[in-house]
């Protein structure tokens, strides 16, 4: 008995338009046209979705655990780049 | 200044993150043991999903309404999509799904005890969405909040379209204890058959649960096993006395001191002897997985071939 | 036509409608946990629901027409198979992988054309349903065209299969092109479909598919009739045996 051989895919949807296709899992299927096939029927049953992306598992890079510090670490001292870091005097209450 | 760190340090870190509440994703460093109860837990999970779909889908065709037929094909169907959703979190685990499937087929991995037994009536139907799902559901809320990031965000997903599950089954019961005689009967004959099965869902005794310790502190487990089932216990009393059913625990009694009720003891003979083969649908069920997946092997072969034939094809035009 | 005869009619006509989705769907819903692997169990799962939900509408309308107090669960539970009126190919047994995927694709390619068709019914009700249904209808058909040509153009095995499911299925569909008295009237009314006029463009649809999928066009030396006149093969029976039993074990009751 052969057990199932098929590619897995990642899983993205727009649940509305004005979103961002966010991830919601991932899949089995023969090929891209199967994948957003079998995406729509086992991840949209309630209507979460207006849109679809499936990708192929193996073609995503990810950044690497070990990449972290160098990759991350660096932004941490840079608060400048964020509104909260500026104090507005009190007459100006919004900017 | 050292640039690897060594098992102990990068233990220290992830304790560390985990108690500081933050996930565990995929690509960071765990614990061997860690990944190895994590992909026991959530494939043990995902074989109960999948396993579960046999019972009701003994009363599918029977369904006595339409409208009952509809909700347990898309119940059901859910169940085969929380297997799905839980086989893709131990996939990031790096350990494939065939292998999963192989472990449960050779008897290595397990499946939630309680679908060894048989749906026989209607009314088995509405006490296993009420109760076992029931029970399920007080775990899995539990567990949205496991340390492993996967397996936490599917069960969210579950957590959100399973609440549907309880209600339905409940809706079948209510029907049925507002019926006629047969129907009361039939409804409180399902109470008495699932209620103690679906306490044992919960697991063994704090005192003597082989993984409980480990699982809170890595909190792959958030609660323990017998806080959990007080949880379903207590939240189960009204619904029964709603139904105007007897309630199955003679000793079921609301202690004000605990603020809990008290119960009686389940009968771990039992549940020891259906985990262990004894069950009426022990065999009945991995058959079932098994010739569905052996009928489905020229299936998923012809897929391949077709995939290849393409991909030939392609090459030549290109 | 009186206006009476027309509304009895459409009541037939809605029934037999109902019948053909409620038949196939509980075959369809034989599969869930039985597909070949979970994604398509759950896929196969979401067709065998929006036939159950076509059988829903149909039955409801027809409770509408009937108007003498039976309910749409009355019409599926309580009629026999000498009063089920769907057509024979929906009732066969599941069969294999392959058989089911022909079945769907035979069926889905009717079902398209047909939709399409009383989409313009001048009946508001059954134009909304098949509305609706046309759209299900795509999707299925969209699923059942890559199945066919999946396992026809597989392994040899597959082949095999793909080509004896469509050589057992073929004489039951000559049956959907062959409008019976009724059926005419309704689409003389503007009300029914005239199947007959389909039966050019499923063929060619099908053709195309089959030839995609390298499976031989069976050779027309056999039909079988009689669906919509309450002539069923043995299958029918066991089918409803099993859908009816709760149902009618307890008379009058509620779920």
């Amino acid at each position: 008995m052969t057990q199932e051989r098929l590619e897995l895919f990642e899983v993205f949807i727009r649940s509305k338009r004005g979103l961002d296709h966010k991830h919601v899992g991932s899949l089995h299927a023969q090929d891209h046209e199967q994948a957003l096939e079998y995406a729509r029927d086992c991840y949209t049953r309630r209507s979460e979705g207006v849109s679809i992306w499936v990708v192929k598992s193996s073609d995503i890079c990810a950044s690497q655990e070990e990449d972290s510090e160098s990759f991350f670490d660096p932004a941490d001292d840079k608060p400048y780049r964020l509104a909260g870091y500026y104090k507005l005097p009190d007459p100006v209450d919004n900017m | 200044m050292k640039t690897t760190l060594d098992e102990q340090e990068l233990e220290q870190i992830f304790q560390q993150r985990i108690d500081n509440e933050q996930k565990i994703e995929p690509k960071d460093w765990m614990p061997e043991a860690y990944r190895k109860n994590l992909l026991r837990q959530i494939s043990q999970h995902a074989h109960s999903e999948v396993i579960g779909m046999q019972p009701e889908r003994n009363f599918l065709t029977r369904a006595p309404s339409l409208r009952r037929k509809a909700v347990l094909l898309s119940k059901i169907q859910d169940e085969g999509g929380h297997g799905l959703y839980l086989y893709s979190a131990a996939e990031t685990l790096g350990t494939p799904r065939s292998e999963l499937i192989e472990a449960l087929q050779s008897g290595a991995a397990k499946y939630a005890s309680i679908f060894n037994y048989p749906t026989q009536t209607w009314g088995d139907v509405g006490a296993i969405g009420w109760l076992v799902d029931g029970a399920a559901i007080v775990n899995q809320v539990s567990l949205q909040r496991t340390s492993y990031g996967p397996y936490a965000r599917g069960m969210i997903r579950i957590c959100k379209e399973e609440s549907f599950h309880q209600r339905q089954g409940y809706e079948i019961m209510i029907a049925l204890a507002q019926g006629s005689e047969a129907q009361k009967q039939m409804a409180q004959d399902s109470l008495n058959r699932f209620y103690w099965p679906s306490l044992m869902m919960f697991g063994p005794h704090d005192s003597e649960s082989a993984h409980s310790a480990r699982s809170m502190k890595w909190k792959i487990k958030r609660e323990t096993n017998d806080d959990l089932r007080q949880k379903f216990i207590d939240q189960t009393v009204p619904q029964i006395m709603f139904l105007g059913l007897e309630h199955p625990d003679k000793e079921i009694r609301w202690n004000e001191q605990r603020q809990h009720y008290d119960h009686g003891e389940i009968d771990w003979d039992e549940f020891n002897a259906v985990i262990n083969g004894n069950g009426h649908c022990n065999r009945q069920r991995m058959e079932h997985h098994l010739r569905a997946h052996e009928e489905g092997t020229w299936v998923r072969d012809a897929m391949t071939a077709y995939k290849e034939k393409q991909r030939k094809r392609e090459v030549q035009v290109a | 036509m009186s206006d009476e005869d027309l509304k009895q009619a459409t009541l037939d006509y809605t029934l037999r409608l109902g019948d053909d989705a409620l038949v196939l769907g509980q075959r369809i819903s034989e599969w869930v946990s039985n597909g070949p692997f979970l994604e398509e169990d759950i896929a196969y799962g979401n067709v065998a629901l929006d036939y159950i939900g076509r059988a829903r509408m149909y039955y409801g309308y027809a409770a509408e027409l009937a108007a003498d107090g039976r309910s749409e669960d009355d019409f599926a539970y309580l009629r026999s198979e000498r009063e089920f009126r769907n057509y024979l190919i929906n009732e066969l047994p599941r069969g294999d992988f392959a058989y089911s995927q022909v079945r769907q694709l035979l069926v889905d390619q009717f079902n398209t054309a047909f939709l399409d068709r009383l989409v313009e019914s001048r009946d508001a009700t059954l134009a909304a349903i098949a509305a609706k249904g046309i759209k299900e209808t795509r999707y299925h058909l969209r699923r059942s065209r890559e199945w066919v040509l999946r396992l026809g153009d597989g392994t040899a095995e597959s082949r095999r299969r793909a080509q004896k499911g469509l050589d057992d299925l073929w004489g039951y569909t000559h049956e959907l092109f062959e409008p019976d008295a009724l059926e005419q009237r309704l689409a003389k009314a503007g009300i029914g479909v005239d199947t007959a006029a389909l039966k050019s463009q499923w063929q060619q649809a099908v053709a195309a598919t089959l030839g995609e999928a390298t499976l031989n066009l069976p050779q027309e030396d056999w039909a079988v009739r009689g669906g919509r006149t309450g002539y069923h093969t043995e299958y029918l029976g066991h089918l409803l045996g099993e859908l009816q039993s709760i149902y009618r074990s307890y008379p009058g009751c509620r779920w």
